[in-house]
């Protein structure tokens, strides 16, 4: 497999499962490595990165999960924070670059409120103000969208295009055909590890462009 | 490091002590307990052992003097007894203090018609380790001037004292390492415990790009916590318990207890670092085992 995303692309990643998305996520963020090929993540190379850089090569990364791993003892602002104290943040920046994320994502009203207290769509918002907290070059969503409803998946998705259009890099691993097509953007397809489809525009329904 | 780097340690080790305080609570305990008995025994270890160092500095060997040397040339012997490796002193007793001994135990009547030329000059020479007793006597046999067969031992008591040492010190050690273990063991289990309970905030923590060094030194400040108070708290026992023992064993002339005023610095140290170095290593070990998974 040949695959090459560029700064400020938005990708979505679709595959039946078992086909091999978890694993590109994982070596994209070097919880394994390559047995075979070479992969480049922001000028890291995973088949020879050392230990001690692994954790660099993540602060370029954002990471957002399905099930939103927000810490439940924790309120919006300190989840957020939380993210940039485990980098060695000082206090004040954190008190400066929280609120602003926080009013990014459409939550700063609800600093103060515990995950429970919040609606699947904001607990998701959350989660994408902790991945973009660090200002990483790259968010890596996988299944945003999938424990939420056809609503508020779309207001997650709009959400993460305003943020590529800020010039972050996205990928989006999805099983959701509407939304795919809906936001027309580069659409890898994969297989059985393979790249069955690579094209630009919408993949299920609308008539795909191959990419050169 | 940044100030606020340590803090945030600090903050987050404190947290994690109050977060699971009875598994914080209870390892305490055990540390505490552990270090009490190693400690109690290695008192007593010491008070016996210094008990059986005054014994045998008080058991010495009896060297007789050559007949044919004159009195002053046996007074002189004295000098190069002292300069032997393993003797601490060596005391003069001439012929005339045996003989007049012998007049106070069997009476006059018993000695009359002797002179004190039936006795040797004698030195009473005491030894710094009774350990090496045998080769001293080999030493002193070897002195020109010394007696034939002059140099009289008593190995049975030597012997008793030598073994008493020997068992106590290894009781104690094997006492103190078994303790050592089981006091890893629990620090283990605790730093184990709250690894667990924030398992979700480790693994966040490193998909944000947060180093093992910062995840892991939080674990290591709580295990040292822990350790620490461990460690004062079992002093503060010891000291009262020791006093107490002193206290109970004061009348008895037998034993002679070392006062607590001579070991409160040794003990103190020594529990603060025991419990302090069980913490970090303990910590570090199960953190470090978490990391890697």
């Amino acid at each position: 497999m040949t695959l090459r995303i560029d700064d400020g692309e938005f990708i979505f990643l679709v595959g039946p499962s078992g086909s091999g998305k978890s694993t590109i996520i994982k070596l994209l963020t070097s919880e394994i490595r390559p047995s075979e090929g070479k992969v480049m993540v922001n000028g890291y190379n995973i088949n020879t990165i050392k230990p001690g850089a692994v954790p660099m090569l993540r602060r370029t990364l954002g990471v957002i999960f399905q099930d939103f791993r927000l810490i439940e003892k924790k309120n919006v602002f300190e989840n957020v924070a939380f993210a940039m104290r485990a980098v060695g943040a000082a206090p004040r920046e954190i008190k400066k670059r929280v609120p602003y994320v926080l009013d990014l994502v459409g939550l700063s009203h609800k600093a103060r409120r515990r995950p429970h207290e919040l609606s699947g769509g904001e607990q998701q918002r959350v989660a994408i103000a902790r991945a973009l907290i660090n200002n990483p070059m790259v968010i890596i969503a996988d299944e945003p969208t999938g424990n939420l409803d056809p609503a508020r998946s779309l207001e997650i998705m709009t959400l993460l295009e305003r943020i590529n259009a800020l010039g972050t890099t996205v990928l989006a691993v999805t099983h959701e055909k509407a939304l795919v097509d809906r936001f027309a953007k580069r659409v890898i397809a994969i297989d059985g590890g393979r790249i069955v489809s690579d094209k630009q525009g919408g993949y299920f329904t609308s008539g795909p462009t191959a990419r050169q | 490091m940044n100030r606020h780097v340590v803090r945030y340690y600090f903050t987050e080790g404190l947290r994690g002590i109050f977060l699971h305080a009875f598994s914080s609570f209870a390892a305490v305990g055990v540390i505490t307990a552990c270090l009490l008995i190693m400690g109690s025994f290695t008192l007593v270890s010491i008070n016996i052992q210094s008990m059986v160092t005054e014994l045998e500095q008080g058991s010495e060997i009896s060297v007789k003097v050559d007949k044919s040397l004159s009195d002053a040339m046996a007074r002189s012997l004295g000098s190069r007894i002292s300069e032997l490796d393993n003797v601490m002193k060596a005391e003069f007793y001439s012929n005339q203090q045996t003989f007049d001994d012998m007049v106070e135990k069997n009476g006059e009547m018993a000695m009359m018609g002797y002179t004190p030329d039936i006795y040797h000059h004698r030195y009473k020479v005491y030894l710094v380790d009774v350990q090496f007793a045998e080769e001293t006597v080999e030493q002193l046999n070897a002195l020109p001037g010394v007696a034939e067969n002059g140099v009289t031992l008593e190995r049975e008591l030597l012997g008793t004292l030598l073994s008493i040492r020997q068992v106590v010190r290894l009781v104690s050690v094997a006492l103190i390492a078994a303790l050592l273990v089981v006091s890893l063991f629990i620090m283990q289990n605790t730093i184990k415990l709250a690894t667990f309970e924030r398992r979700e905030e480790i693994s966040i923590m490193r998909v944000v790009g947060a180093t093992k060094g910062f995840i892991r030194r939080p674990f290591v400040v709580e295990g040292f916590i822990l350790g620490s108070m461990a460690g004062l708290l079992a002093y503060i026992i010891q000291s009262f318990a020791y006093k107490r023992f002193d206290q109970a064993f004061e009348p008895i002339d037998v034993i002679n207890t070392i006062p607590f005023a001579e070991l409160w610095l040794p003990v103190l140290f020594t529990f603060i670092l025991t419990g302090f170095l069980v913490g970090v290593f303990g910590s570090m070990m199960t953190i470090r085992k978490y990391l890697k998974a």
